[in-house]
């Protein structure tokens, strides 16, 4: 009987505290990260990538976050993978995301074999970051973009894209 | 006529690549030389190293944190190689106005800190690096000395793990140069990597 009410009052707690926070980042794979890239509904997917270590990236992320109050973008989705090591989840990730409020989804993705997946995900990639890459379900168009965003160019080039 | 035909080659092979959008060597090409300012005060060039069947160019920083996490394997390197052959030549690339833990002063400090076995050189004008084509740090080259020029036999990165070195699994620089020095082909001749852009300098 108190075996059985320790877990409920563990699982509350836990359920609680994961409202508390803004999100928690979920640990993904390459597999995971390609079926996200090649998924074809019809949204528009902008995937950034990034991490807590590289200070342009963390430059240009509030005009990922700044989308979402965009009219223009409502069918717009976006997720910010973080290429931050997994061993720096909760210590950097989890309170960058916390201390900044994000709202994007973030997830970090889980292999530093680097080589043998970057040109899976764009042949171009040199593997620098930031990276950002447009998607378009239903026609798998995309488009990928190796430099840090410059204010108002994220929108415009975006706005491009859907236009086409 | 020497410096008349390297000035024609650079001038063909940078009007051939302007219009590209990746610049810089791929394998097999025959690299540059340079002559760029050690921590030292000494200016360092390719041919200063007579003897040398090659180099091991490494394009890093102070301030990345993987050209952190990768500084002991970059003076590892040179430890194992230097001896055969292949020394460690390291370039600074980044712009020390966008990056002031990448200022001249801070090189010169890191370099003594660590004991730097290697000559640790800055890209003022970042020519050398555009050249060479480094677009992270750490960005390695391996070339080969091949009459006096230089071969480009690997590009990219050290090892498949940049966190865990003991969980290093694919190394990458040490099998191009334990493959040139047996003379042998290159398993892996090119890799790439998630690292630090290269701080450009403003137009």
């Amino acid at each position: 009987m108190t075996m059985k009410l320790s877990v409920i009052v563990i699982a509350t707690i836990l359920h609680f505290s994961n409202l508390i926070l803004a999100q928690n980042v979920r640990v993904i794979d390459v597999v995971t990260l390609e079926k996200i890239l090649n998924e074809s509904n019809s949204d528009t997917r902008v995937v950034n990538f990034w991490a807590t270590w590289c200070k342009p990236c963390i430059e240009e992320l509030p005009y990922f976050e700044a989308l979402r109050d965009n009219p223009l973008f409502n069918e717009v989705e976006v997720i910010l993978i973080s290429l931050d090591f997994v061993s720096d989840l909760d210590s950097r990730v989890n309170r960058f995301v916390e201390k900044q409020n994000i709202q994007s989804t973030v997830m970090l993705l889980d292999d530093t074999d680097y080589n043998s997946w970057i040109n899976k995900i764009e042949q171009s990639w040199s593997g620098a970051i930031p990276a950002t890459m447009f998607i378009q379900g239903e026609t798998g168009k995309r488009i990928f973009f190796e430099k840090q965003f410059e204010p108002g160019e994220l929108e415009n080039e975006l706005t491009n894209f859907i236009k086409h | 006529m020497k410096t008349l035909t390297l000035i024609l080659l650079t001038m063909f092979f940078g009007a051939v690549f302007t219009t590209a959008d990746k610049t810089g060597y791929q394998v097999g090409d025959y690299a540059m030389d340079f002559k760029l300012k050690n921590v030292d005060g000494e200016m360092v060039s390719l041919s200063d190293y007579s003897e040398a069947k090659g180099f091991i160019l490494a394009f890093t920083c102070n301030t990345c944190p993987y050209a952190v996490l990768y500084e002991q394997r970059i003076i590892d390197l040179h430890e194992s190689f230097a001896s055969k052959g292949f020394p460690v030549i390291a370039i600074n690339p980044n712009d020390p106005i966008k990056q002031p833990g990448d200022s001249f002063e801070e090189m010169k400090t890191r370099a003594t800190d660590k004991n730097y076995p290697f000559p640790y050189l800055v890209d003022d004008t970042q020519e050398i690096t555009r050249s060479y084509g480094a677009t992270n740090t750490p960005h390695m080259y391996v070339l080969k000395n091949v009459n006096d020029k230089y071969q480009v036999m690997y590009i990219g990165a050290i090892d498949n793990n940049p966190k865990e070195p003991e969980n290093v699994t694919k190394t990458y620089i040490v099998d191009a140069i334990n493959a040139v020095l047996n003379k042998k082909d290159v398993p892996v001749k090119a890799t790439k990597a998630i690292g630090c852009t290269i701080k450009w300098k403003s137009a």
